[in-house]
């Protein structure tokens, strides 16, 4: 899911970076709304594990492997915005340490993990949440629906940019029928290890779930 | 707060062998984007990355010739680095601009 440097002319890389870092600075300004400061520790670690995840590359099929994005399970557990923050944080360290995703394409890459990932699966989230009774079945069901979803909606964003800027001769529709192909048995993937991931913290400790707010009450006394 | 710091621990310890056990197991096959460049024979547009040469470049691939190791050390390290870089900003997102935290929820 990484775009290279290249695969997308520059101007197209520009105008989707500017998007990014005006992004980026949106998301953690309205993170500052909610978020405080006995979360930031959890927020940090999310930010760890999204880029631990992201490492594990399951196959899917012959010679074709998928990982984790993680954009749905960071934003049901600390926000949508702070979401956003988590994925361009694990962008920035992949890109400028690991070599992982193109510089040039930092933006293209923030946009479609971040943004549709992080941001718009949450939408998705919230969406099927409404058709599910609010216990924790109903919370974990609607977290792997949301994650299977947001990568082949995350991968139309590439074919968007695709359109904008595509360096190779590929047609338009080619790309869009294998990228779609491929990433709904990813995304599958991604369901299944989301649903795993937000069904252990739901049924251990459902108060710092961000997505489930129905439970936050449950353990104050505990705390105090 | 001592609940707090015990849930972080248990989370980190999760990560950490994640990204430094599990990760061993990873498949080597291209990922989806990749597989799409290759068949329909795109792949070759890809430049070079302008950092392929810092030593945690592909994963750690060039540290040493035991791969094993190669992914122990990226992943910890990434583990690591990406927490303090969220922490950094998550703990700046927290603060307003007159310095105060908001109020906790």
């Amino acid at each position: 899911m990484h775009i290279p440097d290249g695969f997308i002319n520059g101007p197209t890389s520009a105008g989707f970076g500017i998007a990014a870092a005006g992004g980026l600075g949106a998301a953690i300004k309205q993170t500052g709304k909610y978020l405080n400061e006995r979360q930031v520790p959890l927020a940090g670690l999310v930010a760890a594990f999204v880029f631990a995840a992201q490492m594990v590359n399951f196959p899917v099929t012959a010679g074709v492997s998928g990982h984790l994005l993680g954009g749905v399970l960071a934003a049901i557990l600390v926000g949508p915005w702070a979401g956003f923050v988590v994925l361009s944080v694990v962008l920035i360290v992949q890109g400028f340490l690991f070599a992982d995703g193109g510089l040039s394409a930092l933006g293209l890459n923030v946009i479609n993990m971040a943004l549709i990932g992080a941001v718009g699966g949450y939408a998705i989230y919230r969406l099927i949440l409404r058709l599910l009774p609010a216990d924790r079945r109903g919370v974990t069901v609607a977290a792997g629906i949301a994650a299977g979803t947001s990568v082949p909606l995350a991968a139309m964003g590439f074919v968007l940019e695709y359109a904008l800027g595509g360096t190779a001769s590929v047609s338009v529709g080619t790309v869009f029928t294998a990228m779609l192909s491929t990433h709904i048995l990813i995304g599958i993937g991604e369901g299944l290890i989301t649903a795993l991931v937000i069904g252990t913290v739901v049924n251990s400790r459902a108060d710092l779930v961000y997505g489930a707010p129905q439970f936050a009450g449950e353990r104050t006394e505990a705390l105090r | 707060m001592r609940d707090t710091k015990r849930i972080f621990l248990i989370g980190l310890l999760v990560t950490l062998t994640v990204a430094v056990i599990v990760a061993q197991f990873a498949s080597s096959s291209p990922d989806g984007l990749e597989h799409v460049a290759d068949q329909q024979g795109f792949a070759a547009n890809a430049t070079d990355h302008g950092l392929s040469r810092s030593p945690l470049a592909d994963y750690g691939d060039n540290l040493t010739g035991n791969s094993g190791v190669n992914t122990a050390v990226a992943g910890g390290a990434g583990v690591l680095i990406t927490l303090a870089l969220g922490y950094g900003v998550f703990w700046l997102a927290t603060r307003r601009s007159d310095g105060t935290p908001p109020e906790s929820a």
